[in-house]
C-alpha cells in the first residue's frame, strides 16, 4: 500500500506540474462561460441602430414598419439603382424591395445590404410583410379579422414530473437534454483522455527502460494501480478545478447582466411586435413566450434540475468507468513497444465506448428507450450512457444496479489487465496478437 | 562459509522454450560472484527470479538461509542491463523516489544522496532533468540508485558497457569498496577481462544448464592443460618420454619460441633440467588459461 501511494504520488504531481495540465484546467470554464456569456449576448445585445430603406412598389405597407430601439425604418420613393446608391455611401444599412406583385409572387421580396443583415432584422421584415398579405387575403375571402384572432391559438406545453409522493415538479426537458450532451460529452473524451495517459505512461516506462528497476523494488500490480490511480486522481483534480471555475464564471457572468437588464430586453422584443401580436400577447403572455423569456425559462429549469445528484454521479461514473477502461489501456500500453503498434488494439477499446456515447447522445430524452436502458445498465457503456438518463431522473434501483454491476466489473476488468501487464512489461521486439495476450492470462507468477 | 544466496533446483519454462533448468548455485557472502554465459542462456531469467520480478516453475531460493520473500527486496540492489530513468524528472527527485521504492524513507535517502554526491562530485545534477545529462552521467545516477539502499545482495547486469574507460574505473573501485565493506555483488557479463580482474567465484550458464562454477582459481587449475611456454636459443629436440613439443616458431634471429606440454606426474624442474641440457634458456612460464579461454571451451564444447 505504501508503494502505490508512493507511485501515485510522483504519476500525480508529474503531471500537475506540467504546463498543458493547467492550459486544460483553465481553458475549460473559460470556454464555458465565455459561451454562456455569448448565449446572452446574441441575445439581447444585437449590433448598434440599422437603417432600413423600404421601396414599396406595390403600396400596401405604408405604416406598417415600425421603428424600434435597433431599427430604424424609412420609406423611399426612388428606384431601385438609386437606393442601392445610398447604401453604398453608407446612409442606409439596407434596402428592402418589395414588388408590385408581392401579394401574388411573396418570394418576390429583396433585401440588399452592404454588409449582410442579421437574421432578426430579415425575419423581422419578413413577419410583417407576411401577416399584412395574409390580412390582405383573408379580408378578400371575407374573413372577419375578429375571428380570425379568435381562432389564432398557440399550443405550448409545460413537462410536469410528478413523483411517486406525488409531489409535482415542472421540466424543461431542453435544459436536461443539454446538460445531459455535455455530461455524455465531457465522460466520453476524459475517460478516452485520462485512459490514454496511462497507456503513454507505461509505454513511456517500457521503452526508458526504467520498468525492469521499478519492478525489482515493487510488484508489478502496485507500479499499475499507482499508476492509475495517480492519473485518475489528476482527473478528479481537473474536474473540481472546472467546476468550481465554471460556477465562479457564470455566476460572475451573468450578475454582469443583471434580470432588469433581461426583463427589459423581454418587453423590448414585444414592443417590436405588430400591434394586433402585442394586443394577443397581452391576452395570454405564458403561451407564446419571446426568446428573451424562453433563455429566462431554461436557466430557471435548469436550477431546478438536481445538479449536486448528477455531479455526484458524474464523478462516479467517471472514477470507475475511468478505472474500468484505463486498466485495460494499461494492459494494452505493457503489451507493445510503442505507441504505433496500439492500432490494433484500440479499436475493440473505442467499440464499447463510441457505442455508449452514441447511444447516449442519439437518444437522449427518450425515458422508455429499451436500447438506452440497457447501455445504461451495461457495464461495457453504461458510465457514458447513463449521464444522458440522469437528468431526467433515473428509479434509485436503475442506478444502483449499474452502479454495483460496474463496481464488480472495474475489479474484475483491474485483475485481467494486472496479469496481461505483469507479463507484458517484460517483453520486448514482438508485436503481440489478442491470442499470446490470452495465454499471460494463465501465466504463473 | 555461509552463502548469501542458494538457488536450488530452479526451472523456469516459457511457453516456447526453457529458460532454466534445473539449475542450482550457491553464492557465498562477500564475494564478486561472476555469472556468465553466452546470449540467450538464460542469466536474465534466474536474474529475475532472483529480484522476484518472476517466480520459478520449479525449485527454490534462499536468500541468507531464509525462503525469499518480499521483505528481501530492499536488500536487493539491481542494475539491469537495458536500464532507464525518467527523461522528464530531475535528478535528486528520481533518485529520492526510487530509495523510497526500496523502502527508505525521504529523510534517511536525502542524507545517503548527499554523501554519493559529494563522493561522485555531482552535487550540480541534482536539479537538472535526466535528459539533459550524457549517458556516462545517467549511468552514474543509476549505479547511485542500485547502491544506495545498502544491499546485502548487488546484481549488476553488463554494469560497464557505456562506460567510459575513466568512469569505467571509477565504478570498479566502487563496486571492490561495497565488497570491502561486505557487500555480495553478482556480476553479470560477456566481458572476461573484468571477470578475471573482479570476480572470486564465477558460474557459468550455457543452454539454460549450469555448466560450471566454482571459485576462480579452482576452475583455472581445472582447466590447466599442462602446457608450458619457452623461449630459448639454440636448438630443441624432444629426447624424453617427460613431454613433447605442440608447436616451435623463430620470432627473432636466433630465438625460438615453443609450447610444450608436459606428461602428467612429471615435476616440471625436470622438465627445465632437460631443457637447459640443450638450448640457452631465455623465459619459462607456465600456460593458464585466461577466462576467455575457458568460456569458449565450455560453451564451444556443448555445442558439439
Amino acid at each position: 500500500m505504501k508503494n502505490i501511494l508512493l507511485i501515485l504520488r510522483r504519476e500525480y504531481l508529474v503531471r500537475i506540474k506540467k504546463k498543458s495540465f493547467w492550459v486544460m484546467t483553465l481553458m475549460m470554464p473559460l470556454l464555458v462561460s465565455g459561451f454562456y456569456a455569448l448565449l446572452f449576448w446574441g441575445v439581447f445585445n444585437s449590433r448598434e441602430v440599422q437603417r432600413v430603406s423600404i421601396i414599396d412598389e406595390s403600396g400596401s405597407f405604408t405604416q406598417k414598419f415600425k421603428d424600434s430601439e435597433k431599427v430604424k425604418f424609412e420609406y423611399l420613393n426612388l428606384p431601385l439603382d438609386s437606393a442601392l446608391g445610398r447604401l453604398n455611401q453608407k446612409r442606409t444599412d439596407i434596402v428592402a424591395m418589395i414588388p408590385k406583385d408581392i401579394v401574388e409572387q411573396p418570394s418576390g421580396l429583396k433585401i440588399y445590404t452592404g454588409k449582410g443583415v442579421g437574421f432578426e432584422i430579415q425575419g423581422k421584415i419578413e413577419r410583417i410583410i407576411q401577416n399584412e398579405i395574409r390580412n390582405v387575403k383573408l379580408s378578400k375571402a371575407g374573413i372577419d379579422q375578429k375571428i380570425l384572432e379568435d381562432a389564432d391559438v398557440d399550443v405550448s406545453s409545460k413537462v410536469v414530473v410528478v413523483s411517486k409522493e406525488g409531489e409535482q415538479k415542472e421540466q424543461n426537458t431542453l435544459a436536461s437534454t443539454v446538460l445531459g450532451f455535455i455530461t455524455v460529452i465531457l465522460m466520453f473524451s476524459t475517460v478516452i483522455g485520462f485512459g490514454m495517459q496511462v497507456m503513454r505512461g507505461v509505454i513511456e516506462e517500457k521503452t526508458n527502460r526504467i520498468i525492469e528497476v521499478i519492478i525489482s523494488s515493487v510488484k508489478p500490480f502496485q507500479l499499475m494501480m499507482g499508476k492509475i490511480l495517480g492519473v485518475g486522481l489528476v482527473g478528479l483534480t481537473q474536474f473540481t478545478l472546472w467546476i468550481t471555475l465554471t460556477l465562479v464564471l457564470t455566476t460572475v457572468s451573468s450578475s454582469m447582466l443583471p434580470s432588469q437588464q433581461i426583463a427589459k430586453a423581454a418587453q423590448e422584443q414585444m414592443s417590436e411586435m405588430p400591434q394586433k401580436d402585442k394586443d394577443k400577447i397581452a391576452k395570454k403572455v405564458e403561451q407564446t413566450p419571446s426568446d428573451a423569456s424562453k433563455v429566462m425559462a431554461f436557466i430557471q429549469s435548469a436550477k431546478n434540475l438536481n445538479i449536486p445528484l448528477i455531479i455526484g454521479c458524474f464523478l462516479f461514473y467517471f472514477l470507475f468507468g475511468y478505472l474500468f477502461y484505463a486498466s485495460v489501456y494499461g494492459a494494452i500500453g505493457s503489451a507493445v513497444d510503442n505507441e504505433t503498434d496500439t492500432q490494433q488494439f484500440m479499436f475493440p477499446i473505442m467499440l464499447p465506448l463510441l457505442a455508449g456515447y452514441l447511444i447516449g447522445l442519439m437518444t437522449a430524452g427518450q425515458t422508455d428507450n429499451k436500447l438506452l436502458f440497457w447501455a445504461s445498465i451495461i457495464p461495457f457503456t453504461s458510465p457514458i450512457t447513463m449521464m444522458s438518463r440522469l437528468p431526467f431522473g433515473v428509479e434509485p434501483w436503475e442506478l444502483i444496479l449499474s452502479m454495483s454491476l460496474l463496481v464488480i466489473s472495474t475489479f474484475g476488468m483491474v485483475w485481467i489487465a494486472a496479469k496481461i501487464y505483469r507479463v507484458g512489461i517484460l517483453m520486448y521486439g514482438k508485436k503481440p496478437t489478442f491470442k499470446e495476450i490470452g495465454k499471460w492470462l494463465f501465466y504463473k507468477g | 562459509m555461509n552463502n548469501i544466496l542458494e538457488v536450488h533446483n530452479v526451472v523456469k519454462r516459457y511457453s516456447q522454450h526453457t529458460a532454466l533448468n534445473n539449475v542450482s548455485i550457491n553464492i557465498p557472502k562477500g564475494v564478486i560472484f561472476g555469472l556468465l554465459g553466452p546470449n540467450g542462456a538464460g542469466k536474465t531469467s534466474l536474474i529475475r527470479i532472483i529480484n522476484q520480478i518472476t517466480g520459478p516453475d520449479e525449485g527454490y531460493v534462499l536468500f541468507d538461509g531464509q525462503k525469499l520473500s518480499q521483505k528481501h527486496i530492499k536488500e536487493i540492489g539491481y542494475l539491469p542491463e537495458e536500464r532507464g530513468l525518467y527523461k522528464k524528472m530531475k535528478v535528486g527527485e528520481q533518485l529520492l523516489y526510487l530509495a523510497q521504492l526500496k523502502g527508505l524513507s525521504e529523510k534517511q535517502a536525502l542524507e545517503k544522496l548527499k554523501e554519493w554526491f559529494t563522493k561522485f562530485d555531482i552535487k550540480t545534477w541534482w536539479t537538472k532533468n535526466v535528459e539533459d545529462l550524457s549517458k556516462g552521467m545517467q549511468q552514474k545516477i543509476q549505479f547511485v540508485a542500485t547502491v544506495l539502499h545498502e544491499p546485502q545482495l548487488i546484481i549488476l547486469d553488463e554494469p560497464f558497457s557505456g562506460f567510459d574507460p575513466i568512469n569505467a574505473d571509477l565504478i570498479k573501485n566502487e563496486i571492490l569498496e561495497l565488497k570491502e565493506k561486505g557487500s555480495t555483488i553478482i556480476f553479470s557479463t560477456h566481458r572476461m577481462e573484468s571477470v578475471e580482474e573482479l570476480c572470486d567465484h564465477i558460474a557459468l550458464i550455457n543452454k539454460s544448464e549450469k555448466v560450471l562454477d566454482g571459485p576462480k582459481s579452482e576452475i583455472k587449475e581445472r582447466f590447466k592443460t599442462n602446457t608450458y611456454n619457452i623461449k630459448y636459443s639454440g636448438e630443441l629436440l624432444t629426447t624424453s618420454a617427460d613431454f613433447e613439443i605442440i608447436n616451435t616458431e623463430q620470432i627473432e634471429d636466433n630465438f625460438s619460441s615453443s609450447t610444450i606440454k608436459l606428461n602428467t606426474g612429471t615435476p616440471v624442474n625436470q622438465l627445465i633440467r632437460q631443457i637447459i641440457d640443450q638450448v640457452e634458456l631465455r623465459s619459462f612460464g607456465e600456460n593458464i588459461p585466461t577466462m576467455n579461454d575457458i568460456f569458449k571451451m565450455v560453451v564451444n564444447e556443448s555445442i558439439d
